[in-house]
């Protein structure tokens, strides 16, 4: 195999991973402390859209970026209050979240389809970029993407190591048990919707911003559901997400460099592949029953409130 | 009872109202419905009949009211939202995607006073046209575009799905540069999708990552063309212009512009002289457009308008045989160029492509 | 906080009704509001989305049309729900059982007999039912996440139907358009009125509903299905078998979202095309939970979706409104009838210095 081919290969998957890893991690973090947010297409539509005007208006990228995270904040703090302090069913309000993300997305954005912009570029880094197949792959990305690598840092770090993680664990655990303790449950699980807005916002930003520089209704097709499956493959753990959203990018970019190097499978059935790759992968990991069943936070989907 | 004078009047104050306004009925404004398969926010397909459907409104201001209806998906749906704009007596509607073509014509049989034309569909009926775009048209001189521009002999096309449209596509693409760059490679990447930005664009890199430096796309989002600009390729838009995505890979763009035919067939039905026909617009009425950039060197860019001209007069049709087959099978014999029909249900590729057509 | 929410003892029965007229208000009162700021007169607006789809008999039976495979996908998933199995799969579902249908009656079209029909309807659900299997073999044997399998499996499920469309069961006459021939007038489901498109699948539906209100509301295994939901281990300590229940909902919710499926080709689109669904699996989760998971509130959740469906159609037809604000008017709509779903449980209370009230005892919940 053409050592160029998988170096291209490679750096192709981890941008087309790069937006399900950022709304993943998000999900992630929100799902940890039990709840079930099903609102991504919506932030991230939302969040594509507000930055995407931002940078358009102002010219600077990154103002675009903040304003595509507020805009993520903004859209799952309407979950917060329907879903948390109004105890809804969450599937459902994430459910309503998308519509109306979704139809604001495009009423906000109908004046700004077509309008080209300068996206982020990618930014090499010296001698690191150099190295073979992982050096482009790693080191000559968008500084989007080296942001997402931060992030997946600092989230693993903060869901493995510190003090908040556990507290985000007990949250999500048995949140009776954590509010004896003395632990304010509501507002943890606010403030991890709202970071989980935030991503799903800046996956946004990366898809309007970086990945393709342009608006367009609907952009994200479909990334948000992905990421909400890619959560669930990872079994709640960090280090397995990034393994997810790769996997399935590299699926996705394989079944078109497949088609490109005129490999005659039929199409339709190359483009299975991400999905059914995601499967056997899951199946293989989650053949372990006992340690697998432990993975899921005890009352993810739950309503509760103080006093239940 | 008292009722019953009031009642008489009012029912013949209402019929001579009626009857009033039956008369003056042809200064009432000709109705038009668009029934639209994606959003009008899509950059492409849509986009371009949205903007043929604003021609017409502005063109022929009072004369006509148009609506629309978009995202119509093509199953149970679509033959709703045509029943229902028959139903409000509207009197011409455009339904614009080959999906809608059986609804199109079980609500045509129905309501036999209303005007339909179904875009890219092949059933006809009394009170039923069919039109498309000869886009294979503007394909073949970007064929040649490309086949002067290339220098790896590698182009690349981003294929949504494959049906005729898109393989008669592709087919004049591979003519052109058979003829005009003989020994280049044209490789098809099928992304299952007419508008997904990401995927349109990492399609257009794998194509990239080949070698291939002139990329053609049949998917709605200007996606491709930017990949082009930012690795530094050429690339040729499709349905609206995309020159200004790409001010540096743009060769040329193949507009869809359905203003004309959409004009002339309002006008038509105002008229009183519409008939149904199969309406295969091209360069040469307006529908198809291809506006060159200044990227292409002056010499290249005059001999393309002359192909261009010579297919607008008639002189010069692209799918003029012989032309063979993957299998070397003879399709279309020496001296005769394609029918209609055989344009109509393209189902191979010609000599030249290497990969297996979808089937 | 000013204004807090207090349990109630238990659910309140006045609320269970005035819950969705207290959404309904504030919708209209938040829907106008939105269509004034946009230059509408909010009256004709909210007339336009809400009563003129279902103005006459042919919107009636339109409405329908539209409720029909909603109606039947949702029942099935608010089975599955019950017994807390997230079965995301209902649109992949409904896929695989419109292929599979097409398939068998592409290979009819020559068929008279009502038996082709038959055929055809039953080859839908086994072709829904088996693909629900799958997630319940994965789940069952290798504790796949049923989340995950299903939500994979409704992409796989489009592209085999891509796949399907475009080769095996194109219609050879057909120009090489992705479509199946027509199906014959033997395999195609009888319309229940001479005008307008309503046909039989209204009453599997209505069928469909009556048979899960009897399993959940009156039968053992209904029983069983929702201890499963509620507690896990005291459903295993009683006995009841788990893997046995996930085979059953699952499989339930699969035969019926491939009926849907069924239902849509044979009626009324008459043929196997890449659109078959407009997204019907995904509504059915929303329609589940706003029915609460019950039958009858399915029911009327699943009329009101597909009312604000063609409504959506209707505003766009007659007033130029932008698709994407009859989307922000079901959203909000959606928004509301869960927002004020939480006065059932909870009481608001003014938090006034001079009267401090203490929780009161565990209310049961109502999921």
């Amino acid at each position: 195999m053409d050592i160029d081919l998988l170096s291209n290969v490679f750096y192709a998957m981890v941008r087309t991973g790069t937006p399900l890893l950022l709304v993943a991690l998000g999900e992630l973090v929100c799902e940890k402390s039990g709840v079930l947010n099903l609102g991504q297409e919506g932030m991230m539509l939302f969040g594509a859209v507000a930055g995407f005007i931002a940078a358009y208006s102002t010219g600077h990228l990154w103002l675009g970026v903040c304003v595509s995270m507020l805009a993520g904040v903004l859209l799952s703090s309407l979950f917060a209050l329907v879903a948390l302090a109004f105890n809804a069913n969450q599937v459902a309000t994430g459910l309503a979240l998308t519509i109306v993300g979704v139809g604001l997305s495009t009423f906000v954005g109908a004046a700004w389809v077509g309008k080209p912009l300068t996206g982020f570029e990618p930014v090499a880094l010296p001698w690191l970029s150099t190295l073979p197949v992982v050096g482009r792959m790693l080191f000559a990305q968008d500084l989007l993407v080296y942001l997402s690598f931060a992030l997946f840092a600092l989230v693993a770090w903060v869901v493995l190591r510190s003090r908040l993680g556990l507290v985000l664990q007990a949250v999500g655990e048995n949140p009776d048990a954590a509010s004896a303790m003395g632990l304010p449950v509501l507002r943890i699980r606010t403030l991890a919707v709202l970071f989980g807005g935030a991503m799903a916002g800046l996956s946004g930003a990366y898809l309007s911003l970086a990945y393709t520089p342009m608006w367009a209704e609907n952009m994200s097709a479909g990334r948000g559901w992905i990421a909400l499956a890619l959560v669930v493959f990872a079994s709640w753990q960090v280090g397995r997400l990034l393994l997810g959203a790769y996997l399935f990018g590299l699926m996705s970019i394989v079944h078109l460099v497949a088609q490109a190097t005129g490999l005659s499978v039929p199409p339709n059935l190359l483009a299975m592949l991400p999905y059914v790759a995601t499967i056997l992968v899951l199946v293989l990991l989650s053949r372990d029953r006992v340690r697998t069943r432990l993975y899921a936070p005890l009352s993810l989907g739950q309503p509760w409130q103080p006093g239940h | 009872m008292r009722k019953r004078p009031l009642r008489t009047m009012i029912a013949t104050l209402a019929a001579a109202v009626g009857l009033a306004s039956a008369l003056t009925a042809s200064a009432a404004p000709l109705k038009v419905g668009f029934v639209y398969v994606g959003p009008i926010g899509d950059h492409g397909w849509t986009y371009q009949h949205e903007q043929g459907r604003k021609a017409l409104e502005a063109q022929m201001g009072d004369k006509v009211k148009t609506s629309y209806v978009e995202n119509v998906a093509e199953g149970a749906d679509a033959e709703r939202v045509i029943r229902d704009m028959a139903k409000d007596k509207y009197d011409l509607v455009f339904t614009t995607s080959f999906g809608y073509m059986n609804p199109t014509v079980k609500v045509a049989k129905q309501f036999p006073k209303v005007i339909f034309e179904h875009a890219t569909g092949y059933k006809q009926d009394k009170n039923l046209g069919t039109y498309l775009a000869r886009t294979y048209e503007g394909r073949y001189v970007g064929g040649f575009l490309a086949a002067k521009m290339t220098k790896s002999k590698k182009i690349g096309y981003v294929a949504s799905f494959p049906i005729p449209e898109v393989i008669r596509d592709i087919n004049a693409i591979q003519l052109a540069l058979n003829k005009y760059n003989p020994g280049t490679e044209l490789k098809v990447v099928w992304v299952n999708s007419w508008f997904d930005p990401g995927k349109e664009s990492d399609a257009a890199n794998a194509l990239i990552d080949q070698g291939a430096d002139v990329i053609f796309q049949h998917t709605d989002s200007p996606a491709p063309i930017q990949t082009a600009e930012r690795r530094g390729v050429y690339a040729i838009g499709y349905a609206s212009d995309m020159a200004h995505f790409g001010p540096k890979a743009v060769l040329a763009s193949i507009v869809n512009n359905w203003a004309p035919h959409y004009l002339q067939t309002a006008q038509a039905v105002i008229d009183g002289t519409w008939k149904p026909q199969d309406f295969w617009g091209g360069l040469a009425d307006g529908t198809v457009e291809l506006p060159i950039s200044e990227v292409v060197p002056a010499p290249i860019k005059a001999e393309a308008e002359q192909l261009i001209a010579a297919i607008k007069s008639g002189g010069f049709k692209p799918f003029t045989g012989p032309i063979k087959d993957q299998a070397g099978v003879e399709k279309i014999p020496a001296g005769s160029s394609a029918s209609q029909a055989d344009l109509a249900g393209m189902n191979y590729y010609v000599e030249g492509l290497t990969a297996q057509l979808p089937q | 906080m000013l204004l807090s929410l207090e349990p109630r003892g238990q659910a309140s029965q006045p609320m269970i009704w005035l819950s969705p007229v207290l959404a309904t208000v504030l919708t209209l009162l938040c829907g106008s509001l939105l269509f004034m700021a946009l230059g509408q007169d909010p009256l004709v607006a909210l007339h336009t989305l809400l009563i003129d789809p279902v103005s006459d008999l042919y919107g009636v039976s339109e409405l329908l049309v539209k409720t029909t495979p909603i109606l039947l996908c949702a029942l099935g998933l608010a089975v599955a729900y019950r017994a807390r199995l997230w079965n995301i799969g209902a649109e992949g579902q409904l896929l695989m059982g419109a292929l599979a249908s097409s398939a068998v009656a592409v290979n009819l079209l020559s068929l008279d007999s009502r038996w082709a029909l038959v055929g055809v309807l039953l080859a839908g659900t086994l072709g829904g039912l088996l693909w629900a299997a799958v997630v319940a073999w994965l789940r069952t044997q290798f504790n796949a996440n049923e989340i995950l399998t299903s939500i994979m499996l409704n992409y796989v499920a489009l592209n085999l139907l891509l796949y399907g469309v475009h080769g095996p069961l194109k219609d050879p006459a057909g120009f090489n358009f992705p479509e199946s021939a027509m199906f014959s007038d033997a395999t195609r489901l009888p319309l229940l009125f001479e005008e307008g498109r309503a046909h039989a699948g209204a009453w599997f539906a209505l069928l469909a509903l009556v048979a899960v209100w009897v399993l959940l509301q009156r039968s053992f295994l209904g029983f069983q299905v929702k201890v499963l939901g509620l507690d896990r281990r005291a459903a295993a300590s009683v006995g009841f078998r788990e893997k046995r229940l996930v085979w059953l909902v699952l499989v339930l919710s699969g035969g019926l979202a491939g009926l849907a499926g069924a239902c849509e080709v044979t009626g009324p689109i008459g043929q196997l095309v890449p659109q078959v669904s407009p997204g019907y699996g995904y509504a059915a989760i929303t329609v589940a939970f706003l029915g609460r998971l019950h039958p009858i509130g399915i029911l009327l959740a699943s009329l009101l979706m597909a009312l604000l469906y063609l409504g959506g159609e209707s505003a766009q037809m007659n007033l130029n409104l932008p698709q994407a604000i009859t989307q922000l008017f079901q959203g909000l709509m959606l928004f509301f009838l869960l927002g004020s779903d939480v006065l059932i449980l909870y009481r608001p209370r003014l938090n006034l210095r001079w009267a401090r009230r203490r929780a009161v005892a565990e209310p049961v919940s109502a999921l």
